[in-house]
């Protein structure tokens, strides 16, 4: 029996994923983190990117987060993205649409906290193509 | 004695109206269905949400740079409330028992001598407020959640209200909306929102984790972390609000049409009864009138 950690992905809208994993490797803020049964309590927030679930060292689900909080203890770790979705789900040109347009908004903003807005929705989107990609 | 043709017409109109208000019934019960789901799917994320915020405050609690959406601005003098109704009608004492509830409030605020300020969303509330309450209203918000609240626009409501309680429009503020908790029973529920107060049921909850769980690592640090949180946690229980709001919407309108449909029925039974009577006093009256014209012969 391999030990697990209960693993939670949630979404504002629903809860995406919700069961026992082996290993998660999470975006944090400041580097990637892989999760492991007993790992010390952790609060960080997640940057844009892709959660993966492992399972027996192979990696089982991907999931596309557009930034959030993570929360660890040693025996769960939960997830709170502001958007989520199965990486197999992603609309590719959809996505590239989607950092167009942000990229054109970011460009056409003068104040600074339009700016900051449109930087942060840029960096989503990028990941999102980045995600649909590979 | 109404006239014959008047009750028949008469009869007529209700039925129309009763069409009307039991086809509303059945559109509010499927749209009630669909706002419960989505009220429900919405209930993981507020509770994380709040799991999360109750270690980070207990982390904070007693320090001197704790954000202000935490603490507070130090002050209480204006409030603001922000008062969610529907953008519709015809759905029962829905938007009438929020506003009763604010007005209440207000006035209760007032004469201790404080400062209000509305921030209305839902044409319905603002509506009613603007005749007492008009130069109180400051922000007005319409149209949320034609297929269902999404959170993109909770979220900006959220985005506002920090952005004016960083100005310092406001020291308190405080949510309004109807708790869904039947399809008989909406609750209006006033929640604060600035400065953050963690619920009871997240206390226990701390507890039953506590003793695996005391302290946290913080990745970045907790005050950087609270400065990103706190905003979004704004939007998520703005969003829940909304949530709830448009359930209790649905569930308040599908009980109104099934008593409004209930008593169109009971007129009509009436009415009818009436007119049938009439009806019957006429040929009674005509037979007489033949028959005594027989008889004059």
């Amino acid at each position: 029996m391999v030990e697990t950690v209960q693993f939670e992905l949630v979404a504002p809208e629903k809860l995406i994923f919700t069961g026992e994993v082996e290993l998660v490797v999470v975006p944090g803020a400041e580097g990637d983190f892989g999760v492991l049964p007993g790992h010390a309590n952790l609060i960080s927030t997640v940057r844009p990117g892709i959660v993966e679930i492992y399972e027996s060292n192979q990696v089982k689900e991907r999931y596309f987060v557009g930034g959030g909080y993570a929360e660890v203890t040693s025996k769960r770790c939960t997830v709170l993205s502001t958007e989520s979705m199965p990486v197999s789900e992603i609309d590719t040109n959809g996505a590239q649409e989607r950092l167009n347009a942000a990229e054109s908004d970011l460009s056409s903003t003068t104040s600074e906290t339009d700016r900051s807005r449109a930087e942060r929705s840029v960096e989503v989107a990028r990941a999102l193509v980045e995600a649909s990609q590979n | 004695m109404a006239s014959l043709k008047s009750l028949r017409l008469r009869i007529n109109s209700v039925k129309q109206t009763q069409k009307i208000t039991s086809a509303m019934k059945l559109v509010a019960a499927s749209k009630l269905r669909r706002a419960q789901e989505a009220a429900e799917a919405a209930r993981p994320y507020a509770e994380r949400m709040d799991r999360m915020l109750g270690s980070l405050a207990l982390a904070m609690s007693g320090r001197e740079d704790a954000p202000k959406l935490l603490s507070g601005s130090g002050n209480d003098q204006i409030h603001l409330i922000v008062v969610c109704t529907a953008d519709r009608g015809l759905c029962g004492g829905f938007n009438s028992s929020i506003v009763r509830g604010v007005r209440l409030r207000v006035q209760e605020l007032q004469s201790s001598g404080k400062s209000v300020k509305l921030y209305t969303v839902g044409r319905k509330g603002r509506e009613q407020l603007r005749r007492e309450f008009g130069e109180l209203i400051i922000e007005h918000k319409q149209g949320i959640g034609r297929r269902g609240p999404e959170f993109s626009e909770a979220a900006t409501i959220g985005e506002q209200l920090t952005l004016m309680f960083q100005e310092e429009q406001f020291d308190v503020c405080t949510i309004v909306y109807n708790r869904f908790e039947s399809v008989m029973s909406q609750i209006v529920t006033f929640q604060q929102l600035i400065p953050f107060t963690i619920n009871e049921d997240t206390d226990k909850k701390d507890v039953d984790s506590a003793d695996a769980d005391s302290s946290y690592d913080f990745e970045p640090d907790e005050t950087l972390i609270l400065e990103d949180i706190l905003p979004r946690n704004l939007g998520v229980q703005v969003f829940r609000a909304l949530l709830e709001n448009a359930a209790s919407e649905q569930g308040a309108r599908m009980s109104a049409m099934d008593n409004a449909t209930r008593n169109a029925g009971e007129m009509i039974d009436k009415v009818t009864l009436e007119y049938n009577r009439s009806r019957q006093a006429q040929i009674t009256k005509e037979l007489i009138e033949i028959v005594s014209g027989a008889e004059a012969l």
